[in-house]
């Protein structure tokens, strides 16, 4: 099938019909999974600091680092949280933070080699703006770090902080935040040396729809070169509780959650753009079961995470409580049969 | 190819058959569904999509019904019954502004005389002359005529005469006797649900239909109960619009699984394609949550339904949707879809449009 370019991305994306833009999706979905098999990963999102420098404006969970509710797990805590994750099954650990200013690189190095020791468990963990920030205050190169991190331990990096991938939208976002081209290099580094990583985009603040197809292009020109990606996983803005959604920067009223139908059609276009990203996340968290079953003749063939903790969406006041069984029940009522993998996407056990 | 078909004769006027209908509720497409939907729902509505600014009172849920499938309903005396009284329903009626009707369902209380519910409506009737009244649904005006000796042409008259114009469509659940008696056993019959709004709608008062899907039907069920849905509109026509309710499972005493968003929008898609003689098809988002409400929009439905201050039946089931959305949620979620927002009174008149 012929790739699509940029310009029919954008007409798709502004005028093209909801219903036959998924149906496209769904083609495309449905000839790179013709199994009929809906994948998820069972694992836990821990966030070992609250404390953040950056201070994104989208963002509910960061605190300054003298806040009374600003926190670093300690050693103690973390194992117990692993334990858990292992006692349920879980195959993974997603590990991210704010960017502390008193944490060194041997603060990491140490964490993942103290889980390594004791733990079976993939380390899925620090994004692209964790890692920029610790080579910055180092004085390494983004490679240099990823090797050091890598040989304490980490096995993959999640596409967290890519929001969008256009340097206009990010002045406005998080100006203090790495910028594409920064977080672009550090999956390109991490894809070099072996490791796979996701890709993610935060959609639904400021930007326009040229903006979310600069992101699509962005990640689907790497992943032509590198084939590192496993998934896309695009999410929208929570407004809640976000100095974003306070101070309305750039907009005419309120900033208004992207609604349904924005969702499906990011999604959907992703599906098409990203042909040569295999797996494409639909986000449960942010949109709901019922939407995330939709969402999977939408372009979506993966449920992402069961999300034993997550704290950042939580903070935006978006919570939905679902357990394993939830989602493989949503998985088989939208008629697929539903598989636990592991982070690399091999399939642990279908249900 | 027999979607094709089908849309070409829904278009020239024609109808869907009882087995195309349940071969099309088992078919995977639901884009081709959804589409032949949307078309019908914009030959009947064009682009418009409604909404109203609503008030619901649920005046007691003490019920001598108690459905397996209710998480809202109490005893008398039993921990969290409660009862208003008409000054206390008066009162929060009062405390809103910019509402166009009230919806009143209850329980279906074990002493309160019919008089009362007339006291009630007329009471609401003076103090608000403007305002649509819908009230009661089949179950409890059955009711209603059991505690009074009344037959349902007298005590719906009587109502109508206190001021009552509109009925909900609940109660209707599922008409399949089979599962129907497994749902709801102490609830009237499915023919008696049509019996009493056949008599309504002779009467003069409007009235909504539902369905309750997800729990233990087929979609064999769905059909036949959409069909008889479809022959009572025929020979009456007092129905306004049609809502599909997803069951939801938790506390409950049959339990079981939300049913999926596919599921929900392929319903709606559905209940537009059979229910060609229904004005209105309503994606009711209280029940289906504002993201596959907004959605059903696509696919054959044409009402958001309300701005609903206080509901208390669907989330006492586990409903994860919020307790009411603005006037401009509602105008947002509608303008996102590609609609023109329309808010109407309870009777489908045009308040305002944008």
């Amino acid at each position: 099938m012929e790739r699509i370019s940029k310009e029919e991305a954008l007409a798709h994306f502004k005028s093209a019909d909801l219903l036959d833009l998924g149906e496209k999706a769904d083609l495309v979905r449905e000839a790179l999974h013709p199994e009929g098999m809906v994948t998820f990963v069972v694992d836990r999102n821990i966030n070992y600091t609250n404390v953040c420098i950056n201070q994104c404006r989208f963002c509910a969970f960061y605190r300054d680092a003298e806040s009374p509710d600003a926190y670093v797990l300690s050693e103690e805590e973390l194992f117990k949280k692993i334990e858990e994750t292992i006692a349920l099954e879980g195959t993974q650990i997603l590990i991210q933070g704010g960017l502390h200013p008193n944490l060194g690189l041997d603060y990491y190095t140490a964490l993942l080699k103290s889980i390594k020791a004791r733990f079976e468990i993939n380390v899925h963990g620090f994004s692209p703006p964790e890692v920029c920030y610790l080579a910055k205050k180092h004085n390494l190169t983004v490679r240099e770090t990823i090797q050091i991190l890598k040989d304490a331990g980490l096995d993959s990096i999640p596409g967290g902080g890519a929001e969008i991938l256009s340097d206009r939208v990010r002045e406005v976002l998080s100006p203090k935040k790495i910028k594409s081209g920064e977080w672009l290099r550090v999956m390109e580094e991490a894809h070099g040396l072996g490791m796979r990583t996701t890709a993610t985009m935060m959609f639904g603040s400021v930007e326009a729809p040229e903006d979310i197809i600069e992101h699509l292009d962005a990640i689907r020109s790497l992943q032509d070169r590198t084939r590192g990606f496993t998934a896309f996983i695009p999410w929208s803005f929570q407004p809640g509780n976000t100095e974003l959604s306070r101070d309305n920067v750039g907009l005419q009223g309120s900033i208004r959650p992207a609604t349904a139908i924005d969702y499906l059609r990011v999604l959907a276009l992703a599906r098409l753009y990203l042909d040569n990203v295999r797996n494409v996340q639909a986000s449960w968290v942010t949109q709901g079961l019922k939407l995330a079953q939709v969402a999977l003749r939408f372009g979506a063939n993966d449920f992402g995470s069961t999300m034993i903790e997550e704290n950042v969406v939580r903070a935006a006041g978006v919570s939905y409580v679902v357990s394993k069984e939830d989602i493989i029940a949503a998985i088989k009522a939208a008629g697929f049969e539903a598989a636990q993998r592991n982070t690399y996407y091999s399939i642990i056990r279908k249900f | 190819m027999m979607l094709r078909v089908i849309s070409d004769r829904i278009k020239g006027g024609g109808r869907l058959s009882y087995e195309e209908a349940v071969g099309l509720f088992k078919n995977d497409d639901i884009f081709g569904i959804g589409r032949v939907a949307a078309e019908a729902a914009e030959r009947k509505n064009g682009k418009k999509a409604y909404f109203i600014v609503n008030r619901h009172i649920n005046p007691t849920n003490i019920c001598v019904n108690r459905c397996k499938f209710c998480a809202f309903s109490r005893s008398k005396d039993e921990e969290g019954c409660f009862e208003l009284t008409i000054d206390q329903i008066l009162e929060r009626l009062s405390s809103v502004h910019g509402v166009s009707e009230v919806h009143i369902v209850g329980g279906l209380h074990p002493d309160w005389p019919f008089e009362h519910y007339i006291t009630m409506i007329s009471a609401i009737r003076q103090k608000f002359p403007l305002l649509n009244i819908k009230a009661f649904t089949a179950v409890e005006i059955d009711y209603f005529s059991r505690i009074s000796g009344r037959g349902l042409e007298e005590v719906l008259t009587k109502l109508k005469e206190s001021g009552l114009q509109i009925m909900p469509g609940g109660g209707a659940e599922i008409f399949a006797e089979g599962i129907r008696n497994q749902l709801c056993p102490e609830k009237i019959s499915g023919e008696r649900w049509r019996e009493v709004m056949e008599v309504a709608h002779h009467v003069g008062i409007k009235t909504n239909a539902t369905m309750l899907y997800g729990h233990l039907e087929t979609f064999e069920d769905r059909v036949d109960h959409l069909f008889k849905l479809r022959d009572l509109q025929d020979k009456t026509g007092g129905f306004q619009a049609f809502i599909s309710l997803a069951y939801h499972p938790k506390n409950t005493e049959i339990g079981g699984f939300y049913s999926s968003g596919i599921d929900d929008l392929k319903t709606i898609a559905m209940s537009r394609l059979i229910l060609d003689n229904f004005d209105h098809i309503k994606a009711y988002w209280i029940m289906l949550g504002e993201k596959i409400s907004q959605t059903a929009l696509l696919f054959g439905a044409d009402d958001l339904d309300g701005t609903i201050i206080e509901e208390k039946i669907t989330h006492m089931a586990g409903a994860m949707t919020g307790e009411g959305m603005t006037r401009e949620d509602l105008i947002y979620l509608i303008r996102k879809a590609g609609k023109t927002a329309v808010e109407r009174d309870g009777l489908y008149n045009e308040i305002w449009k944008g």
